[in-house]
């Protein structure tokens, strides 16, 4: 498991080139079968890119992927509707999203490196009890994390939202087996050695080293707070507080009696998606799957 | 991952007592508020309803009093909840295979030596991972209406009956359709990338032995991925049943999807449209229960089958 865990990059595996297999020709039906797969993946993203270009009597009578002349008429539109609303949406989702990645991505580090780095009672009773976590059905939760916060008048609050998806069990599994592997424990000692306090080896010496595993936990938590659709649906009420996956919903089904907002949930929704594609691409060596898929084989 | 030597040496550590709890205490209280307590007040709640005394009206009229197990009689009685879970089982059986299958496929294809454009379609595959399933289901939503339809386009150019899969029992495969696009490739990543921790000496031996790249896939790779595909089913099985983001947006285009098409639909509608919190959570506890239930119970089932007989 820990020598899956530091190898460093998905494409850096076992060469598939220097098989012998390689000398013969290629396969094409197997190159055809992936990209009848990637066509099937891009289609809906390629029809959005060309239907955010029409105008509303476009959408539903010209060509699904000829381009149409709108785009800039969309755009000033929905940036009109709700006095700019749909801006407000992005930045609430970025801050839900980024702020909650950012504090699980922390709390999982300093849990997955106490539980990797330090024996103490009740260690493996803690690990197995938060480790159960990833089995309850999270969303089930939802319901009761609603009536307990509106008792204490949370609801309809950044911190609803913000707050129930800072614990994460899942990103302290995968940080206690990046610790474990990525945390020497003689360094940990020569520090203790030094006379270092027991934070500051933590935040000096242990974090550093652990910074390519929790940016992984961070991108996981990330996504899954911006997917996250039922917890703000059911916290929030206002909709300056939404995040832009409830705020298009609402949009959407205002449609069915407007259809000319559909033009501007088309636009919304291709917005939406540009940033965690470029996030994707960007941090692409980031995504470490070696993780996942090699702490089942332990 | 532990050696005694290293457990050895770790234990002459001069760390205070407290430190591991005080470093751990943050995940402990958020996992205790958000986690525990919700679990808790769930299953109080199921047991509880409320009594209207006299008309109902008054300042004392409505008190909550002990239902016993009225609550999960009532649900398990309640035909929309058994039949929103036969729906859920369905989709599963439908839906699970066939993600997971076309995972592996796609997996082994970007492993095989002689395939083409890998780089491109492994990006294309994973792509939308990134694509909420709100927006992924808006997206095919409009895809699926037949005045937007590139497929209406196509089958009326051949002269075909235009499709209609927002209607009728096809929404069913439209839904289905939806989860697989968002997650056939997050699970095609995993099974590749455990594919690429295999050392490559094993299937140089099994070339030199002259097995085909079908029989080392056969025999050889999908045997080693047995741990990995367990994983991507659990997890398949667990969000599989909580399905709610894309039936309830695609019900804002099409009247073939009731309030109550998934449980957690049902739970939705009786905790905020009834106010019936109780029922909302004795189903909440039921749709835990199975999800537990059906997890433990695959892992069973598949750890006997798989590794039960490899020590032989």
């Amino acid at each position: 498991m820990t020598a899956v865990a530091v190898s460093h990059d998905q494409d850096q595996g076992p060469a598939p080139a220097v098989r012998p297999g390689a000398r013969h020709r290629p396969s094409w039906l197997g190159s055809a079968i992936l990209l009848v797969g990637a066509v099937y993946c891009l289609l809906p993203i390629a029809w959005v890119v060309a239907a955010s270009t029409k105008n509303g009597s476009d959408l539903f009578t010209s060509f699904t992927f000829a381009p149409g002349t709108g785009f800039f008429e969309n755009l000033g539109e929905l940036s009109a509707n709700g006095d700019g609303i749909y801006w407000r949406w992005l930045v609430n989702t970025a801050i839900y999203a980024g702020v909650g990645g950012a504090l699980s991505a922390l709390v999982s580090g300093i849990s997955g490196y106490t539980l990797a780095k330090y024996r103490f009672a009740g260690r493996s009773a803690i690990f197995n009890v938060l480790l159960a976590g990833v089995l309850v059905p999270g969303i089930t939760l939802a319901v009761p994390q609603y009536l307990l916060l509106a008792e204490v008048g949370l609801t309809d609050t950044y911190w609803a939202v913000l707050l129930p998806q800072i614990i994460s069990p899942y990103g302290i599994y995968l940080a206690r087996i990046y610790a474990a592997a990525a945390v020497p424990d003689t360094v940990v000692e020569a520090a203790r050695t030094d006379g270092a306090g027991e934070f500051r080896i933590f935040a000096r010496v242990a974090l550093p080293m652990m910074v390519p595993g929790l940016v992984t936990v961070f991108l996981f938590q990330f996504v899954a707070i911006w997917n996250n659709f039922l917890l703000p649906f059911i916290m929030l009420s206002s909709d300056d507080k939404f995040p832009v996956t409830v705020g298009l919903f609402t949009l959407l089904n205002q449609g069915s009696t407007v259809p000319a907002l559909y033009s501007l949930v088309i636009l919304g929704s291709l917005l939406s998606i540009i940033p965690l594609i470029v996030l994707f691409l960007t941090l692409q060596r980031y995504w470490r799957t070696d993780l996942i898929s090699g702490a089942v084989k332990g | 991952m532990n050696t005694p030597a290293t457990e050895g040496r770790t234990r002459k550590g001069t760390a205070p007592r407290g430190v591991p709890y005080l470093f751990l205490a943050p995940a402990i209280i958020l996992f205790t508020l958000f986690l525990l307590l919700p679990i808790g007040y769930a299953i109080y709640l199921s047991f509880r309803r409320i009594k209207v005394s006299g008309l109902g009206l008054g300042k004392n009229a409505r008190t909550e009093i002990w239902a016993g197990l009225d609550n999960y009689r009532n649900a398990l009685g309640d035909p929309e909840l058994l039949g929103s879970a036969g729906r859920v089982l369905l989709y599963g059986l439908v839906l699970i295979p066939l993600m997971l299958g076309l995972a592996l496929l796609f997996a082994l294809l970007l492993d095989a030596p002689r395939v083409r454009f890998g780089r491109f379609a492994k990006l294309a595959i994973f792509l939308p991972y990134a694509v909420p399933g709100v927006i992924a289901s808006m997206l095919w939503g409009f895809l699926y209406l037949p005045a937007v339809s590139p497929f209406n386009d196509l089958f009326g150019a051949a002269g075909l009956p235009e499709p209609d899969p927002l209607n009728g029992g096809s929404v069913f495969f439209a839904i289905v359709n939806i989860a697989v696009w968002g997650g056939v490739g997050f699970n095609m990543i995993v099974l590749f990338t455990s594919l690429r921790a295999v050392p490559g000496e094993i299937y140089e031996s099994a070339q030199l032995d002259g097995a085909s790249d079908l029989q080392i896939a056969l025999r050889i790779k999908i045997p080693l991925l047995l741990p990995s595909l367990i994983m991507t089913t659990v997890f398949s099985l667990i969000a599989t049943l909580q399905v709610f983001t894309e039936p309830l947006t695609i019900r804002s285009l099409t009247n073939s999807i009731s309030s109550t098409w998934t449980p957690l639909m049902k739970v939705y509608r009786d905790a905020f449209s009834q106010n019936d919190i109780y029922s909302a959570a004795a189903s909440s506890v039921v749709i835990a229960l199975v999800t537990l239930v059906l997890s433990f119970g695959f892992l069973r089932l598949v750890s006997r089958q798989a590794f039960g007989g490899e020590n032989r």
